[in-house]
């Protein structure tokens, strides 16, 4: 009961960056408490991805194959039943989107502490779990006075498990009840890009928030013509209906790394940062000295964007 | 049908504050109807509209100070609230997701739903895990980060909104829980006559006791042990002076970086 059970994210037949970087964490904890490291991978090829999967540090590889893509009932029993055959210390899921589609509700199926969106984790006596709240804002070390526990794993944060591994991999003996199934998944589709393609750009201004009204938009437009550059957002933009989906950059939207990334009124938010940390060079206006946009930011300007725009379009007009 | 909507009052924080212990000092604390929630009330809000036979009922977990909160929910069409609040919760550390699950669940049992609707996360503490918990312990089927919702008799035709620009399109059976991502509507503004209905609305508020809970319903296997601003990384260059000289360096280190060369 010390080992750790590791579960992947593939999608579209390839496994997603957190699934390695799961590899990285389970086995940091597992070293801690003294286990193995077990990782399940539930649908699509999972023979390929297990191959993949087999990286150093992994003690075993169980898979369940059944159904080509996610589907979180089908996730949820694999999961559950793993769980009490393997009886793991600690289960750790990734905090992607389909990983909150199912760790709850295992969560509750087990009667295990949840801890969500790690960021950092150590195992003493107890284990601990760093999460972020407030937006970013404040860190919070949390204890979990339980032998057990689940913790979802934000991407991104552990560096991907590398080398081959020599772990057993099997088939698992899991039967997954189909009248159980509640949920059918029909297909995918991807969000048009519209008239502009912002991963294309060389030169990006992004608009966030701070802009506060759908008419000071304009302010943003007049910007990127004199810079010969294109209009991206951040996500509250596009939620209000201001931009076209097509145009907001991060974790949900478009991943883009142009040369230049001017991000106006845009504090910053891990989601925004996962879609344009790859940019050559990252400058921010933002009236928030604090905002995390100036940790990634290589120039910044710490003031009022209605004051420094109309002054940085006469600069290049 | 029925429809319940879990409402919560998050705090938001000033761009400058403290920490107290383990808790941001209460003066730089703004209390706001949770962002994600306000989008999961106009969803269920619109299906009210479209269909008489929808009821709306909002849930919310909080003090006597979330009723104003409540308010703007029920000015902005909700039909009536509930509201848990009791001295043990007063007293509890972090109200985990396991916590909050069994009190919705003692509220489900009371409300009978046929539909519940939460926001993804709250922005506050942002577990984005109680909608799908709820679900398992109802015995509801669930879809979470929707952004796009049909009902239609007994089956949710839906879009779950996924990384990287990709939705997944999917049918969920009813009943259901659903986590409602931001963007799927556009929340309304509450009106001024809207406003006045909502002060003669229904606000229902039970004690653990009134939900046939007790102080243990509430325990939680996980305590914060410390808070703290997380250390920046940055080496960023801050350009220092009035708007007209900020922007002159702007213009200068874009330019270098060749935006707008001809």
């Amino acid at each position: 009961m010390s080992d750790v059970l590791a579960v992947a994210d593939h999608r579209k037949g390839a496994l997603r960056d957190v699934s390695y970087e799961l590899l990285t964490a389970g086995r940091e904890l597992a070293d801690a408490t003294g286990g193995d490291l077990h990782v399940a991978v539930v649908s699509g090829d999972v023979d390929g991805f297990a191959d993949s999967l087999n990286r150093e540090g992994v003690d075993a590889i169980h898979t369940v194959d059944y159904g080509e893509e996610f589907n979180h009932d089908v996730y949820f029993q694999a999961t559950t039943a793993l769980a009490d055959s393997l009886d793991p210390q600690f289960l750790l899921l990734p905090n992607s989107v389909n990983g909150l589609d199912y760790a709850p509700a295992v969560a509750d199926e087990l009667d295990l502490p949840l801890v969500t969106d790690a960021v950092g984790m150590s195992f003493g006596d107890e284990l601990t779990v760093v999460r972020e709240m407030y937006g970013s804002k404040v860190e919070t070390a949390i204890d979990v006075h339980a032998d057990r526990a689940i913790v979802t794993v934000r991407g991104a944060e552990w560096p991907p498990a590398e080398g081959a591994g020599d772990a057993e991999i099997s088939a698992a003996d899991v039967a997954i009840d189909e009248d159980a199934v509640g949920s059918r998944v029909t297909g995918f589709e991807e969000v048009a890009g519209g008239d502009v393609d912002i991963t294309q750009a060389d030169v990006l201004v992004s608009v966030g928030r701070g802009i506060e009204e759908e008419e000071n938009l304009e302010l943003i437009f007049d910007l990127a013509e004199a810079m010969d550059a294109t209009v991206s957002a951040s996500r509250p933009i596009v939620d209000n209906g201001w931009l076209e989906k097509g145009r907001q950059v991060g974790q949900s939207g478009k991943v883009v790394t142009p040369d230049v990334y001017l991000a106006v009124g845009i504090s910053g938010a891990v989601q925004h940062v996962a879609g344009m940390k790859g940019s050559d060079t990252i400058i921010a206006i933002n009236t928030d000295p604090n905002a995390p946009i100036f940790d990634i930011a290589d120039y910044g300007v710490v003031g009022d964007l209605f004051e420094v725009v109309p002054e940085l379009v006469e600069q290049f007009e | 049908m029925k429809v319940l909507v879990t409402v919560k009052e998050v705090a938001e924080v000033e761009d400058d504050f403290e920490i107290d212990g383990l808790e941001v000092a209460e003066q730089y604390l703004e209390y706001d109807l949770n962002e994600w929630d306000d989008y999961a009330v106009e969803e269920a809000v619109q299906m009210a509209e479209a269909d008489d036979d929808v009821e709306v009922v909002s849930v919310t977990i909080g003090p006597e100070r979330a009723e104003e909160t409540i308010r703007m929910a029920l000015a902005k069409g909700v039909d009536r609230a509930v509201r848990v609040w009791d001295d043990a919760l007063e007293d509890a550390g972090l109200l985990d997701v396991a916590a909050k699950t069994r009190i919705l669940q003692a509220v489900v049992e009371e409300e009978a739903p046929d539909l519940v609707l939460t926001g993804v996360q709250a922005a506050d503490d942002a577990f984005g895990a109680t909608g799908v918990s709820l679900a398992n312990a109802i015995d509801f089927q669930w879809a979470a980060v929707v952004n796009a919702l049909d009902v239609e008799g007994d089956v949710a035709r839906l879009r779950r909104e996924l990384e990287g620009g990709i939705e997944e399109v999917t049918e969920v059976d009813l009943p259901a829980v659903f986590t409602i991502q931001t963007g799927i509507n556009e929340p309304r503004y509450a009106s001024l006559r809207g406003i006045r209905q909502a002060q003669r609305k229904e606000i229902a508020t039970y004690d653990l006791a009134g939900l046939g809970l007790d102080g243990d319903a509430v325990a939680s296997d996980l305590e914060v042990t410390d808070m703290y601003e997380p250390e920046s990384e940055s080496d960023v260059t801050i350009f220092e002076g009035d708007a007209d000289e900020t922007a002159a360096s702007l213009a200068e280190t874009l330019r270098d970086q060749g935006v707008g060369a001809e």
